[in-house]
């Protein structure tokens, strides 16, 4: 007899779910996860770990092609079978240890589909034909893909790829568009760019990567074309499956081209799955495919709540798991801190990598504030001009009145490794006395984090 | 009884001055604000003014006088009614007992400009949990950031605590500005209830009726008494340790001191009192000792804070290091010290810190009393009148002059037994006086 009473039943194991019923069993609760496919999501499964796995595959691809930079010689080739396979090893291998903590963890795994319907405390869950009950149920089904079938923007199982298809790729695509210059968008250009394909990236707003620093944004548009990345801005594509490869009609406001590509990439957002699970009949409050919750996620029902890419924005790995955390301490009654949305950093892996936390320039200007920026180039950067990367830029936002650090924005090689530093100095609530107090170790790409703050303050050393 | 005009010292540095010109004559009458000479120093020159009215009766010093020592008498000064004879006793009752001008009036408390006390209260905030954010937040705003719970891990203040306090503050002022005008509509409440912001209201509230009395404005250094005090008195866990010394030698010591010593050196006793203080506290470094959340703090030196009284409130000026300083040091800098507190001309410097403090009303007839301590201070002694008392030595009745002082002690620094101990070499340095002359 198998038991189907809990404390709590988190739905969905990406690292929202997971995250939160480990927390949930350390916190004492009988805890259950449901997880329709694998383990660990489409984190952990068919995002961001293996196209990290595909990028690193990239750069090392890259580096080998620049050897003679280095005074080495290699005569570099590529078996994209053996590079598709080492991503999904690599997703297999942590979905295996998710299981494992699970089990470590005495959380109880389900297999299946869940939905929900309406009961007292909290609504039921069914999963085939079992129902099982839990005083708190966590929603954590995350989203996928986004599809405008309209205009031809859906995949069609060969031609036209979402992110899926794209990081199990058959072939190399020879002319590849990729739709959406997000960071999904940016970074699968990245990687076939490395591998020889003629990328053509197609962006609806007027510059790439939108939701960072227009400056960034900027060095990254120079940064990529260099590499032979076409960019199309201000452009909307509709696309029409042909006779091997994909027509595509892109149009902005004067003018309408019409080009064929070998493949298409879908990265044009995402929408939540928040479908079939029986929401409908439990009156939860949905905006756009996205589900309404209060800053410790709850919904407007009792017992449910939701955590992760089907809630609110910012959509990331990190912003789901530690919304878990808030979630399941609260039910706990502890007192956790709301997550304050404009402290989650986000990281972009293309080549050059692009990292930031907190207000871009603009937004901090719209906002009211008066600012100090700072501003420090990797070419001023010792580390940075041995290892060969002497590309890109650390930007510093700060209250003048204040001193508050309102953001920070990089580009550049290991930015994503580095910018943890400022968000802890944002969460310590530390102002540019404090950073400019710190010692940074040299040599390092850091120092260019302790450059980017002097300069604010008109005190740069290196540049 | 004539009063002594003083050579000033013009800055902490300054041992003599020139007596550049005289401002009045012998016979002139002054009032209190009244230029009386210019004194040259090696920086400057500066004009000196009378803190007391009276009649200029002799001039001790022509013009062009160089090398006049600080603290030196340069002319007497009779108050009115006063007649010209009493000059003649001038010389003995300088040597006899301190004049009643100059001797400390006193209670407890330090004052700070308002400035200073920001300083303070910086000093203050790295004890509070909170970000360095609020604390620039605090700082631009003005806040007190003890008066702000932290909503931080631990209690930590951070930025929205601040923003929260400020929001709370202006929506405040709304409501009051409101009941401001029901009570000028003299339809206040006579109810008590919590007691909010505003004078007029704040005894409303407490059944005195309004027009019955009138309010006088508090001043800078009124407030940061207020606050100093109340801080104090709620947060030290403070308990009094009384005994009695006889001082009988002390004053023979003294008046013997004072016959010997040159023309100018003039001992009072609470010159006395510091130095067996800073004594003592030299024998129980222990005690000399100040209480702060990371850990009791022993004093290296003894840093004694005598209070003063001064118009509107009073100050306490230190005597560094007054366990390294022979009595006339210590009394040459006290004279200095009180006399600038009462011209309010003393630096901050002069009067913050300190490690220990004495209070002194003896000269008003109290014959004991207990202080509120000081912060950061451990101890403050409080010191009555001497006067004669009976007593029982062997077996039989005697007099003596006793003079009983209490000892406030800062529980979380010094407990009974430690106090007790300081107080056994206290009495032993005033009962044997010789042995702080060592």
């Amino acid at each position: 007899m198998s038991d189907t009473n809990f404390d709590v039943i988190i739905i969905g194991s990406g690292p929202g779910g997971y995250v939160t019923a480990i927390r949930s069993s350390q916190l004492g609760f009988k805890t259950a996860i449901i997880e329709k496919d694998s383990l660990g999501g489409v984190c952990l499964n068919w995002g961001c770990i293996p196209t990290k796995a595909l990028l690193r595959s990239a750069e090392v691809y890259s580096n080998m092609k620049h050897a003679e930079d280095y005074g080495l010689s290699a005569s570099p080739e590529f078996n994209l079978k053996s590079i598709v396979q080492r991503s999904r090893n690599i997703a297999n291998q942590l979905s295996a240890g998710i299981k494992h903590l699970m089990k470590k963890n005495n959380v109880t795994v389900i297999n299946g589909f869940a939905s929900l319907q309406p009961a007292k405390e909290a609504p039921e869950v069914r999963v085939g034909e079992k129902i099982y009950k839990a005083k708190h149920v966590i929603l954590a089904t995350g989203a996928r893909a986004r599809t405008i079938p309209q205009a031809g923007l859906e995949p069609d199982g060969k031609y036209i790829w979402s992110a899926k298809e794209a990081m199990i790729p058959d072939t190399m695509p020879n002319k590849l568009l990729v739709i959406g210059s997000g960071a999904i968008g940016m970074e699968f250009a990245s990687f076939y760019n490395a591998f020889g394909s003629k990328v053509t990236v197609v962006e609806m707003e007027d510059r790439i990567l939108p939701a960072e620093d227009e400056e960034i944004s900027a060095l990254a548009k120079k940064a990529f074309s260099k590499r032979g990345i076409k960019i199309i801005t201000n452009s909307k594509a509709t696309l029409k499956v042909v006779e091997n490869g994909v027509k595509a009609v892109l149009e902005n406001i004067s003018e309408s081209n019409t080009k064929t590509y070998d493949r298409v990439i879908l990265a044009i957002g995402i929408v939540g799955n928040t479908e079939n699970i029986g929401l409908e009949n439990l009156g939860v409050k949905i905006d756009r495919t996205h589900i309404v919750v209060n800053e410790y996620s709850q919904t407007c029902v009792d017992g449910l709540y939701a955590i992760g890419d089907v809630t609110t924005p910012p959509w990331l790995a990190h912003k789901a798991s530690h919304e878990g955390i808030i979630c399941i301490e609260k039910i706990a009654g502890r007192n956790p801190e709301p997550l304050n949305p404009i402290s989650i950093p986000g990281c972009t892996y293309c080549h050059p990598q692009i990292a930031s936390v907190g207000h871009t320039e603009k937004q901090a200007i719209k906002a009211g504030y008066r600012v100090k920026v700072g501003k420090f180039p990797f070419v001023g950067n010792g580390k940075a001009i041995a290892l060969g990367e002497p590309e890109g830029l650390i930007k510093t936002i700060f209250n003048e009145e204040t001193g508050e650090l309102l953001g920070a924005h990089m580009i550049g090689t290991e930015v994503t490794e580095l910018i943890q530093g400022y968000t802890i100095a944002q969460k310590l609530e530390t102002t540019e006395h404090e950073l400019m107090e710190t010692v940074f170790p040299h040599p390092t790409l850091s120092e260019m984090m302790h450059e980017a703050v002097l300069n604010a303050y008109n005190r740069t050393i290196h540049f | 009884m004539p009063i002594e005009i003083l050579m000033p010292a013009l800055s902490p540095t300054m041992e003599e001055g020139t007596l550049s010109k005289w401002l009045v004559k012998e016979g002139d009458q002054v009032n209190s604000g009244d230029l009386l000479a210019e004194i040259e120093t090696d920086k400057a020159t500066m004009e000196i003014e009378a803190v007391e009215e009276g009649t200029i009766v002799k001039l001790l010093f022509p013009e062009g006088s160089t090398n006049v020592k600080v603290n030196r008498p340069i002319a007497i000064l009779l108050e009115d009614g006063e007649d010209i004879s009493s000059l003649n006793n001038y010389k003995d009752s300088t040597n006899q007992a301190p004049n009643s001008k100059s001797v400390e009036k006193t209670m407890e408390a330090t004052i700070n400009e308002i400035d200073t006390q920001k300083e303070k209260a910086s000093g203050k905030l790295e004890k509070i949990k909170s970000s360095p954010l609020a604390r620039r937040l605090a700082k631009n705003l003005n806040v007190d950031l003890s008066q702000i719970s932290g909503s931080g891990p631990n209690g930590r203040v951070i930025k929205i605590d601040i923003e929260a306090y400020i929001k709370d503050l202006e929506s405040n002022i709304i409501p009051s500005q409101t009941n401001q005008q029901v009570f000028s509509d003299n339809s206040a409440s006579k109810e008590i209830g919590a007691l909010r912001y505003g004078g007029a209201e704040h005894l409303t509230k407490l059944g005195i009726e309004p027009g019955s009395y009138d309010l006088v404005p508090l001043n800078n250094i009124q407030k940061v008494i207020s606050k100093r005090l109340l801080d104090s008195s709620q947060n030290v866990p403070s308990f009094p340790l009384t005994i009695d010394c006889e001082i009988d030698e002390l004053l023979r010591l003294r008046k013997e001191l004072n016959q010997q010593a040159g023309e100018f050196v003039k001992i009072s006793v609470n010159d006395m009192l510091i130095r067996a203080s800073a004594l003592s506290l030299k024998h129980c470094p222990e005690a000399n000792a100040s209480y702060t959340p990371d850990g009791i703090a022993i004093h290296k030196h003894a840093d004694v804070a005598v209070a003063v009284s001064i118009e509107s409130g009073l100050i306490t000026p230190i005597i560094r290091q007054a366990d390294n300083k022979g009595l006339s040091q210590i009394s040459t800098e006290m004279k200095d010290l009180a006399s600038r507190a009462r011209e309010r001309k003393l630096k901050p410097t002069e009067y913050q810190g300190g490690t220990f403090s004495i209070s002194n009303l003896g000269m008003m007839g109290i014959k004991e009393f207990g202080s509120i301590i000081n912060e950061p201070h451990g101890m403050i002694l409080s010191v009555g009148e001497g006067n004669q008392r009976p007593i029982v030595r062997e077996g039989a009745l005697d007099l003596a002059t006793i003079m009983t002082v209490t000892l406030t002690c800062d529980h979380r620094v010094i407990d009974g037994a430690l106090g007790a101990k300081w107080l056994q070499h206290f009495k032993r340095y005033i009962e044997k006086p010789i042995t702080m002359m060592l």
